[in-house]
């Protein structure tokens, strides 16, 4: 079972003269989990938002499941929904309910009727642990709740891949560990996903493979116990040695 | 007053239609619509009343309805300042809401019908509320052109220009002064305003 659902392919980005991705290559196969570390700068936010052409690279071809993104003639908004994407700062509509969060995509995008559409919003929520909420405002939810529902909103869209950048970095200690378990959820159920994380212990535990990014290139990639068990990189020691002995920025 | 509502749904939906065309991606559109609010929001509301009530008669021979007069006045100067309200308003919704809404594979005019618009008006109500206060005292103008059918004096101008047409100048000249003193405020306004870094539009959310 070695189904490829994301190919990156010599990715460049810049903006303006600033290189910012400089040649990724990268594949996720079906139900892999794949974490992106990195210090802060290294280009792991791009390279999430080139994966489903947030940020239009520069260079190089990005194909999730059948659809090449970086194709000029594609469909981006059909493309895009093979994705799903969770943001560091939740990103909720602020001005709708949390079950009108989850359900508008799906009837404005896939047409799908006002029945199925809260059906699907309804498991989604039961699965991030918030059934009962549908009601709540995005503004009445704590910044954990709110995470999950973004996380619920993008599952209700069936994506083959989730996109996660830095889903915990604005969150308190308390409530980090509730995303991080629904996202082992996730992992479990089978679900593909590619999440910039600073959360090493996660990375350890849920990832099939961890890529150290630095510079815009991946510096060392492969299982976990081999990177942040075992790294080969100096480069990757360092910035393991800073992670792990808690300095607050990296 | 009638003038005053009418007048207000009118600049309502011509000045959303003048934002959307603002921060359109079409340079034809931001040109035409920024020449629109430059000149409108140059005029006092005075002279666009004058003009349609006395120009209208000049041009084609015929007098408008009062209402209509009014309301049409009203709701193209009204326009301009709202359009611009609303543009910040646009403007102003975090460009995380945008791209959220594209992520899950909304296009571009269903992220703006769905998602900013409705936020945007949220944002602007309080300074619309203002924008409503002086179109209300812009309606009181509306005695220029009479309540009754005796008193339409300015009716009775326009028809007594129809036969002098050189009394149209001087009204075309005050407005270009007052054009001449607005328009370059405006310039510096917008100077001023990329001085101090106004938010930029989100991204993505041109239609
Ligand atoms: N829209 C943009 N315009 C210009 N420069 C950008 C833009 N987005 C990112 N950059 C630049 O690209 C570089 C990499 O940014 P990126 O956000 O990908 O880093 P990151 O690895 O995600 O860092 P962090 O851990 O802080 O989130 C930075 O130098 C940043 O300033
Ligand atoms: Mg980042």
């Amino acid at each position: 079972m070695t189904e490829t659902v994301v190919r990156v392919t010599d990715l460049h980005k810049s903006f303006g003269s600033n290189h910012v991705l400089r040649g990724i290559d990268l594949e996720v196969a079906r139900g892999d989990v794949v974490c992106i570390i990195g210090p802060s700068g290294s280009g792991k936010s791009t390279l999430l938002r080139c994966v489903n052409l947030l940020e239009v690279p520069t260079r190089g071809t990005v194909v999730v499941g059948d659809h090449e993104m970086t194709d000029p003639d594609v469909d981006i908004d059909a493309a895009r929904r093979s994705t799903g994407m969770v943001f560091q700062q939740f990103n909720l509509f602020a001005h709708l309910s949390v079950l009108a969060n989850l359900t508008i995509a799906q009837r404005r995008v896939l047409g799908r009727s006002r029945d199925e559409a809260e059906k699907v919003a309804r498991h989604n929520l039961e699965r991030v642990g918030l059934a009962g909420r549908e009601n709540a405002m995005p503004r009445q939810l704590s910044g954990g709740q709110q995470q999950r529902v973004a996380i619920a909103r993008a599952l209700s869209m069936d994506p083959s891949v989730m996109l996660f950048d830095e889903p915990t970095s604005s969150l308190d200690p308390e409530l980090v560990g509730d995303v991080l378990d629904v996202m082992r959820g996730l992992a479990r159920d089978g679900m593909t996903m590619l999440v910039v994380t600073h959360e090493i212990q996660f990375a350890r535990e849920v990832a099939d493979r961890v890529l150290f990014i630095d510079g815009g290139v991946i510096v060392e990639g492969g299982v976990p116990a081999a990177v942040i068990g075992n790294p080969q990189q100096e480069r990757t020691r360092t910035f393991l040695a800073r992670v792990l002995h808690g300095t607050a920025e990296v | 007053m009638v003038f005053t509502a009418l007048g207000f749904l009118l600049a309502l939906a011509l000045g959303l239609v003048l934002a959307l065309m603002r921060l359109s991606s079409v340079g034809v559109y931001r040109v035409v619509a920024g020449a629109y609010v430059e000149f409108f929001r140059g005029l006092p509301a005075l002279l666009v009343v004058i003009a349609i009530g006395f120009g209208i008669p000049l041009a084609f021979g015929t007098i408008l309805d009062r209402t209509l007069s009014i309301t049409l006045a009203l709701g193209m100067v009204g326009s301009a300042y709202i359009a611009e309200t609303i543009r910040a308003g646009i403007q102003a919704v975090p460009p995380g809401q945008v791209e959220a809404a594209r992520s899950l594979g909304m296009s571009p005019a269903r992220t703006m019908v769905f998602i900013v618009i409705p936020q945007a008006f949220r944002i602007v109500l309080p300074p619309l509320t203002n924008e409503l206060i002086l179109l209300t005292k812009d309606s009181s103008l509306a005695f220029l052109l009479g309540t009754t059918l005796d008193q339409q004096e300015l009716a009775q101008f326009g028809r007594a220009a129809l036969n002098e047409v050189r009394s149209l100048t001087p009204i075309l000249v005050v407005g270009l002064c007052y054009l001449i003193i607005t328009i370059p405020l405006s310039y510096l306004a917008r100077r001023l305003e990329r001085r101090f870094g106004s938010a930029g539009m989100p991204k993505g959310a041109e239609v």
